[in-house]
């Protein structure tokens, strides 16, 4: 068996909700071994979300928490308000190689594990410090969510009808886009240690690192003192370029046409009629010039065609087209199914669970492993005892002391 | 020879990608690999991608080129020539990554695939990046963003309720989720190299990237009940578990109000810890006088939204709506940061470059541009990293600007070699 590249480092964990974990989930799904710390008094608070498996509520049955959670993970509980439980992660802190902490600013340091503390027990400690604005700065200790950061990091603004205020992103968007801004510098921070022996603190601010996504529209406020301005689904140098209406309830596909030789095929896709021989349409200056005129005429079409069937024909003479895809859609598409988009594992709690999230790409040379959720505290055994060679009278006793509620 | 120092230094990247690899590249670029852009002659198409410096129409005056082709140098090659492919071929062997966005089977055509590429460098890592990767039954099929954004299943579930599914006006999908998957396969795969040696190719597909954007929650209402969710516009939908029917329940609130001069973000949370921030928020509605009844009552510590009537939500609503109208989206924010109140503004770019915390952090950067009367302001690191040499930015390369650095200086070809090959077109 070929090794996993990340086999031996070892993470340990104390984020929780959904970017914490996903940002250390490349380590996990490429053989790194992590201990997720959490509390039984306090647990991820994903694990209260709905909905539940069969609706019936549990902490082991929060949908939400198993697809935030495909990697292998052990589970630990520990009470950081409890003067032991402190002193217990900190000699976890000598085991690992990572320390990840998702808290808002401050949090850490309160329990004395602010990354100088980290640092004296593990010298070559990598810490990845993920919180709304940063470690530092005035608002630093502000709380945030996703929400917020969709609408702070200008992904609201960008979307939305020219006739109407922006409507936004779908959930909490940079909540998927801030993790592979922290795993990048993760791994990157891994190798950098790999070859030096250096460890360091990467101090994130997930504000800081999503507006990267959307440099060109800070530069042109910067420079030429323009706001984007949000233009439904139509693109500066592209026409027709939109999401049309199909046959059937709610379906949709994207068209985009962008070349000249592009339109040709789009005309003989729809059997050439009149208007698209029209001069005004034959241009990509005409076409917008003209774009509300043709959106109707290209709607009209669309509209007689059901989504698969407009996607396959346009595809087929080298147009961009595709199917606006709804969830039921996304389980049976052949593609997604083809990269093992989703994958059917069985829990103790929840039975069969078809998780979905795994890397974007693919190695030629090491595999990739996707695994259940863990439960709240199930390996509190073998990591107290184990890992860290507490002895059975010892966790018994702290155990009975609260430690690890 | 103008190398950044960062914690990639000993890696060059040889970047052939277009826009929708350009942040990849960059971003390894930021932190510190010598990343070699490689264009055609006369300039990447991706230059004429608005907007543009003082609204010059320029392929050297591309904003969108500066912003994703920061902390890289650059050379022209046409790949597509014998004697192009063959100074590729010598590029390589100082090379550690190559990068490509092509249609999926560009590279082979031209014998520069994987396989051929490391026959002359067995450690190389190719890391190609296209919609939907290189195998399957979509790898033929066209894919601008828009339709990797559909069949990623995002457009359905953006838009307003009474309208058709929508997209970002300004392109994202390859930009946040298949070049960032790039990037982290890229360092995987270089990772794996230095424990064992060996390179290997690194094979993204946009749309896989893509799908996970989606969260939790969409495939977690179909387990349930087999609810397929559709678009909610503005609104933030909490889930009330499945209703007698067995089907699924909710309430709608907004996330997205208006203010009197744009919008605000405000996500009135409920329970304890969470609840404080909309607690203060209906004080501070209180000493103005604009709490009604039924906002009045309620104590959000207590309150529950798994068992609230849209009647009440669109009580308590109507009084949240009334207040932002009257006031600023700088009076919002202002009173609610004194306050502890998750109130933002949906940030404009212009909001972004007056943000005080983002200043206190140092966070952007000025570059210099030879022609500009003043520095571009570029979004700047995106870590304090301690105990590791960041990376110095420089400016996103004229065409053709590191070609005599890297041709003459660093492959060793002369003057008179360059000469014809200029000629010739190659470079």
């Amino acid at each position: 068996m070929i090794k996993k590249p990340f086999e031996g480092v070892k993470v340990l964990d104390f984020t929780w909700i959904g970017v914490g974990p996903r940002s250390i989930s490349y380590l996990l799904y490429y053989g790194a071994t992590a201990i997720k710390v959490e509390s039984a008094l306090r647990p991820d608070a994903v694990r209260h979300a709905t909905p539940y498996k069969d609706g019936i509520y549990g902490l082991e049955r929060s949908y939400r928490f198993a697809y935030l959670h495909p990697v292998k993970s052990y589970d630990i509980t520990l009470n950081l308000n409890h003067p032991k439980g402190v002193e217990i992660a900190k000699r976890l802190v000598g085991w690992a190689d990572v320390v990840a902490d998702g808290y808002t600013a401050g949090t850490m340091e309160k329990w004395g594990m602010g990354y100088e503390d980290l640092k004296k027990i593990k010298p070559d400690i990598i810490m990845l410090r993920t919180c709304m604005h940063g470690q530092t700065g005035p608002l630093a200790k502000i709380p945030g969510t996703g929400f917020t950061l969709t609408a702070l990091s200008g992904f609201a603004a960008i979307t939305g009808w020219p006739d109407r205020p922006p409507c936004g992103l779908y959930d909490a968007f940079t909540d998927s886009v801030v993790p592979l801004f922290n795993a990048l510098y993760l791994i990157t921070a891994l190798d950098y240690r790999r070859r030096t022996g250096k460890g360091q603190l990467l101090d994130l601010s997930q504000h800081e690192v999503s507006m990267h996504s959307i440099a060109p529209l800070i530069l042109d406020y910067d420079v030429n003192r323009r706001e984007p301005k949000t233009k439904g689904n139509r693109l500066d140098y592209a026409a027709p370029h939109g999401i049309y209406r199909c046959k059937g309830d709610d379906r949709w596909c994207a068209i985009a046409v962008f070349t000249d030789d592009e339109w040709l095929s789009f005309g003989k896709v729809i059997g050439n009629p009149a208007w698209t021989k029209d001069p005004k349409f034959a241009t990509i200056s005409g076409r917008k010039q003209n774009e509300d005129e043709l959106d109707n005429l290209v709607e009209a079409w669309t509209s007689k065609h059901s989504p698969e069937e407009v996607m396959a024909l346009m595809q087929g003479e080298g147009v961009g087209a595709g199917v606006a895809l709804n969830l039921k859609d996304l389980y049976e598409n052949p593609q997604l199914e083809h990269d093992r988009c989703f994958q059917e594992l069985d829990h103790p709690e929840m039975g069969k669970l078809s998780l979905y999230q795994p890397p974007g790409f693919t190695l030629s040379k090491v595999s990739y492993e996707r695994h259940r959720p863990p439960l709240l505290g199930e390996h509190n055994e073998y990591v107290y005892t184990e890992i860290l060679g507490i002895s059975d009278e010892e966790f018994v006793q702290l155990m009975e002391d609260g430690v690890f509620d | 020879m103008a190398i950044n120092e960062g914690m990639l230094s000993p890696y060059r990247v040889l970047d052939l990608t277009n826009e929708r690899g350009f942040i990849c590249g960059k971003l390894l670029g930021d932190l510190g690999a010598d990343v070699i852009k490689i264009e055609k002659p006369g300039g990447d198409p991706a230059r004429s991608i608005g907007p543009f410096y003082h609204d010059i129409p320029d392929p050297e005056k591309s904003l969108y080129w500066w912003a994703f082709n920061i902390n890289k140098r650059g050379i022209t090659l046409d790949i597509e020539t014998a004697d192009g492919q063959a100074i590729f071929k010598k590029l390589l062997k100082d090379a550690d990554v190559v990068l490509e966005s092509f249609d999926p089977d560009y590279m082979d055509k031209l014998g520069l695939g994987y396989s051929a590429l490391a026959q002359i460098k067995p450690q190389v890592i190719m890391t190609s990046l296209s919609g939907f990767g290189k195998t399957g039954p979509y790898k033929d099929y066209k894919a601008p963003d828009i339709v990797v954004w559909a069949l990623a299943g995002e457009a359905y579930l953006t838009g307003d309720p009474d309208r058709g599914p929508l997209s970002p006006s300004f392109p994202i999908s390859y930009i946040v989720a298949g070049a960032m998957q790039a990037a982290i396969g890229t360092m995987v795969a270089l990772f794996h190299r230095g424990i064992t040696g060996e390179g290997q190719q690194v094979d993204v597909s946009a749309q896989l990237s893509l799908v996970p954007f989606l969260g939790p929650e969409p495939p977690a209402l179909w387990e349930q009940d087999k609810t397929i969710i559709a678009r909610q516009g503005r609104f933030l939908r909490r889930y009330q578990g499945a209703s007698a029917a067995g089907k699924a329940a909710w309430v709608d609130a907004p996330m997205l109000y208006e203010c009197q001069d744009g919008d605000i973000s405000f996500v009135a949370f409920a329970g304890p810890g969470v609840g404080e921030s909309t607690a203060a928020l209906t004080r501070w509605m209180a000493s103005e006088g604009m709490v009604g009844e039924t906002l009045g009552a309620v104590d959000w510590m207590e309150f529950e939204w798994q068992t609230v009537t849209q009647d009440v939500v669109d009580e308590i609503t109507k009084d949240f709506n009334r207040f932002f109208k009257a006031h600023t989206k700088a009076e919002l924010f202002e009173g609610a940061q004194e306050r502890g109140i998750m109130i933002y503004p949906v940030f404009t770019p212009k909001d972004m470059l007056e943000f005080s915390q983002l200043a206190a952090r140092n966070y952007w950067v000025k570059v210099e541009y030879p022609e500009g009367e003043a520095a571009v302001t570029h979004p700047g690191p995106f870590m304090a990293a301690v105990g590791a040499p960041r990376a110095a930015n420089r400016r996103a390369p004229f065409i053709g600007e590191h070609n005599e650095e890297v041709y003459l200086g660093e492959l060793g070809l002369s003057r008179h070699d360059l000469s014809i090959l200029k000629q010739a077109k190659v470079i």
